[in-house]
């Protein structure tokens, strides 16, 4: 027998062999239904989430009126309880950091006490805010400056160090900010395609590096003098007044090979590091000073 | 025309329509097609213009088809069921469902290895992450109960399916919303709202698409020949009805131009926020769980056998479930600016969630009293009760994230992603598998399956990435978040988040193992499938032999 000439509604509830249960008498394409009660333990625990809600609502905001909403009856709400850890984290901060707000960076790196919260401090703030272009090690990556090393653009001093936090480099944000700019000479058409090939082997030249053999270095060297010792000096050495690079060591932002200094020169480069003045406060900014400056190059 | 020596036969009053709303549509989208600046929104339009041809072809093909109008609801005193619709949908949901877990272990690998992405825009995470989601859930699991609701509908109503191009136009025009969403996320347009980022002209092309839907379901149960609506058909309207109001609730977006992608939604801050999360939400609980809820109630019975448990159980589960699941969205905006009160509400109605949640599960399970022996030799079962096993873990897991102070804890966590996971791969991926294993010898009259041996890797395989899957992501995101809210004695944050990010690693490459072997899982299906298919003994299929009632025999 088949479903499709069985006929449907005449039969009744009939008793299931297996689990002697009735069943509902309904019948679909051969699927029928026990009548099982509700499983209690279903039930209880489905009883027990209801009152369980209808307690936590007493207890906390939980139903729309017209004009707000019921409030509970321990005046919980999340923006008073964010408040009070943040509350707790600041009293707990200044306990443990109690004169790192009045000491000098300079007293900070003499007291081992000041100096281990800041460099806690400087670590945790390092990590939240400036790991995403200086690496997690600090270590950098092209054209995001390693701060491990003493080769510094701005200065490596305590307090260069916490002014280019402060105020950020070619931020446009901050009036006080570091400026300066290495031109587009290719771009802007002060010099010529030879030329700069000419400059690029003079910089390799500088930095002790081998040169193409075709490169007309003593062209290189007058175009140098003319252009780039202005910022660069006349030995490549660089000045941290005016963020000008040392040329002459291997530490680069760049790249050094020919390709990136030709592309150096051609288009200039400006980087840009936000300031921090505004987002982070005051003792943050000297606990991260003390941090950068312990990375490995403070001067 | 019967001169002319073809049988051709009047085009039917819809069928007209059908030809002349094409050309209309073709001629609109030509139009757009030429007039807009942007290109990927050309693209589109181009694919609605081949799809309208594609119509015109399809019906006009019919004319020659040779058959008599109307068709014959009932031949021989035996319903005259209309399943090549339901094929299609089960083809398309295989070749979706391998499609989607292919770019969910591909996105697996690049969190892993970010250098997969290669730096194209069009393969980056952001894009393919999207899809993923769109192909399993919407793709996969959309074609699965859209395919099994047309089959259950039409065996438990003893009707035919209602409409004769209506059907058609469901399952077809459900696969091209389908192409035109992941094509538009490879080319960048998104509404960028999670599991609802098709833009507005795909979003207005399904609900057309769903409204018909509705109507030929309703209208099946209209005509069906029993007395009483059986409990799957409940659980598809429920799904029908409520996605076509979440659909409709977060896409009131208004577009920037008819010649632009773009749209506006109207909702703004956190009421935008708000309706992104009941319609996030109940995606889950009206698609993911009450349409495969429809789906259990029909093949776990069907395959084991047995009446389904409890009649009782099934009506005040289903009315809990649906009641109660609508209200649990805001649990996903915890401690946001969302007010406390949405907040208390989301949290306590997904712990009252629970026990009728489960209450599907006990249904299921207990179906197989009687037929326990059944998980020993048939592997098709025994993927269909496992898979109400992780139905009844995820769901007690899911109330247990909801609660704030857990949620404290897991929230944007990859303990999330491990959770929709075990929900969404031993859960839905399951109870899928389990029909699609029942219905291919159903549809294609096969005697059984090519192989069972075959079921049976495919269930070990699979169950291995599963749980490989789910374990490194709760690892994963517990680590992950007790390392975000660890603090030095000092008071500061112990870790950086990139730091958080590193240490994730191994977990990322176990994790794309486990979608590795359950796409290897899928795809040892789809050649069982295709054996069955090609070389299985073409006889009258089970369907129909294996329906003695069990009660007469006992």
């Amino acid at each position: 027998m088949t479903t499709q000439d069985h006929t449907h509604a005449s039969h009744g509830p009939e008793i299931d062999a297996h689990t002697g249960i009735a069943t509902t008498g309904h019948e679909w394409d051969g699927i029928r239904e026990l009548n099982t009660p509700l499983p209690r333990w279903w039930l209880g625990i489905f009883y027990a989430t209801i009152v369980w809600s209808i307690g936590y609502w007493v207890v906390y905001p939980a139903w729309p009126l017209i004009t707000g909403a019921t409030k509970g009856v321990i005046g919980y709400a999340s923006r008073i309880e964010i408040e009070k850890d943040m509350q707790d984290l600041k009293t707990l901060r200044a306990s443990q950091a109690a004169g790192l707000g009045e000491a000098s960076l300079e007293q900070i790196k003499a007291d081992p006490n000041l100096f281990r919260i800041a460099m806690a401090q400087g670590k945790a703030a390092f990590g939240d805010n400036c790991v995403a272009c200086h690496g997690v090690g600090g270590a950098g990556s092209k054209g995001f400056p390693n701060l491990n090393d003493d080769d510094w653009l701005w200065g490596g001093s305590l307090e260069s160090i916490q002014q280019t936090l402060q105020h950020g480099v070619r931020a446009t944000t901050d009036a006080d900010t570091r400026v300066s700019m290495m031109p587009a000479f290719g771009k802007d058409g002060t010099l010529k395609r030879d030329e700069i090939n000419a400059v690029a082997n003079h910089v390799r030249e500088l930095a002790g590096l081998p040169t193409e053999p075709k490169a007309d270095l003593a062209k290189g060297r007058k175009l140098f003098a003319d252009n780039c010792a202005a910022c660069h000096g006349e030995a490549g050495k660089g000045n941290q007044e005016l963020g000008a690079p040392n040329l002459t060591d291997a530490i680069t932002l760049y790249g050094m090979d020919v390709a990136s200094i030709t592309e150096t020169i051609t288009n200039g480069r400006g980087g840009v590091m936000p300031a921090w003045g505004p987002r982070l406060d005051p003792t943050t900014i000297k606990s991260l000073t003390v941090y950068v400056h312990s990375l490995g190059g403070g001067q | 025309m019967a001169a002319t020596g073809y049988p051709v036969r009047r085009l039917t009053a819809g069928e007209l329509l059908g030809i002349g709303l094409s050309m209309i549509a073709a001629i609109g989208l030509l139009l757009i097609a030429s007039l807009t600046d942007s290109g990927a929104y050309a693209f589109h339009a181009v694919v609605g213009i081949l799809a309208a041809l594609g119509t015109v072809l399809f019906i006009g093909n019919r004319s020659f088809d040779g058959r008599t109008l109307p068709v014959p609801q009932e031949i021989d005193g035996k319903p005259n069921y209309n399943m090549a619709p339901v094929k299609f949908a089960t083809v398309a949901a295989m070749f979706w469902g391998i499609a989607g877990f292919t770019v969910g272990l591909i996105i697996a690998l690049q969190l892993a290895f970010p250098a997969l992405n290669f730096d194209l825009p069009w393969i980056s995470f952001g894009r393919m992450r999207p899809l993923h989601t769109s192909a399993v859930i919407f793709a996969f699991g959309g074609n699965v109960l859209l395919g099994t609701s047309f089959y259950v509908v039409q065996r438990t109503s003893r009707a035919r399916l209602a409409g004769d191009l209506s059907p058609w136009f469901v399952i077809l025009g459900y696969n091209l919303f389908i192409v035109i969403a992941g094509t538009g996320y490879l080319l960048g347009i998104t509404q960028g709202k999670e599991y609802a980022e098709p833009e507005w002209y795909a979003d207005l092309w399904l609900t057309v698409v769903w409204v018909v839907y509705l109507l030929v379901f309703v209208a099946t149960l209209a005509k069906r020949k029993e007395p009483h609506i059986y409990v799957a058909n409940w659980f598809y309207l429920g799904f029908i009805l409520t996605i076509a109001v979440l659909h409709l609730g977060n896409n009131l977006t208004i577009p920037a131009s008819l010649l632009s992608p773009k749209s506006y939604i109207v909702w703004s801050g956190v009421q935008d926020a708000m309706f992104q999360w009941w319609y996030g939400h109940n995606a889950v609980g009206f698609f993911l769980t009450a349409g495969f809820l429809a789906i259990m109630y029909y093949f776990v019975p069907k395959r084991a056998n047995r009446p389904i448990y409890s009649y009782r159980l099934s009506i005040i589960h289903f009315w809990a479930l649906i009641f109660l699941y609508i209200w649990a969205g805001p649990h996903h905006l915890h401690y946001t600016a969302l007010p406390d009160w949405a907040q208390t509400l989301g949290m306590t109605f997904s712990i009252m969630l629970w026990m009728p949640s489960w209450g599907g599960m006990i249904n299921g399970i207990m179906t197989l009293s009687g037929a326990w022996d059944k998980l020993r030799t048939d592997p098709v079962l025994r993927m269909m009760v496992v898979s109400l096993a992780f139905y009844g873990m995820s769901t007690f897991e899911g109330p247990l994230m909801s609660i704030k102070a857990v949620n404290g804890l897991s929230h944007y966590t990859d303990w999330t992603v491990g959770h929709v996971h075990s929900g969404a791969l031993g859960w839905v991926a399951y109870v899928s598998f389990g029909a699609i294993y029942c219905l291919v010898p159903w549809l294609w009259n096969r005697r059984e399956l090519y192989s069972l041996k075959l079921v049976n890797w495919h269930f070990w395989i699979s169950t291995l990435g599963i749980v490989l899957y789910i374990s490194a992501m709760w690892v994963a995101g517990i680590m992950q978040g007790l390392m975000w809210r660890a603090y030095t004695s000092l008071g500061f944050l112990e870790y950086s988040f990139i730091e958080t990010v590193a240490a994730m690693h191994p977990y990322y490459v176990i994790r794309a193992l486990g979608g590795a072997l359950f796409l290897v899982g899928a795809l040892i299906m789809a050649f069982n499938l295709w054996m069955t298919v090609r070389t299985g003994a073409a006889e009258a299929s089970e369907q129909d032999s294996a329906l003695q009632p069990q009660l007469a025999a006992a």
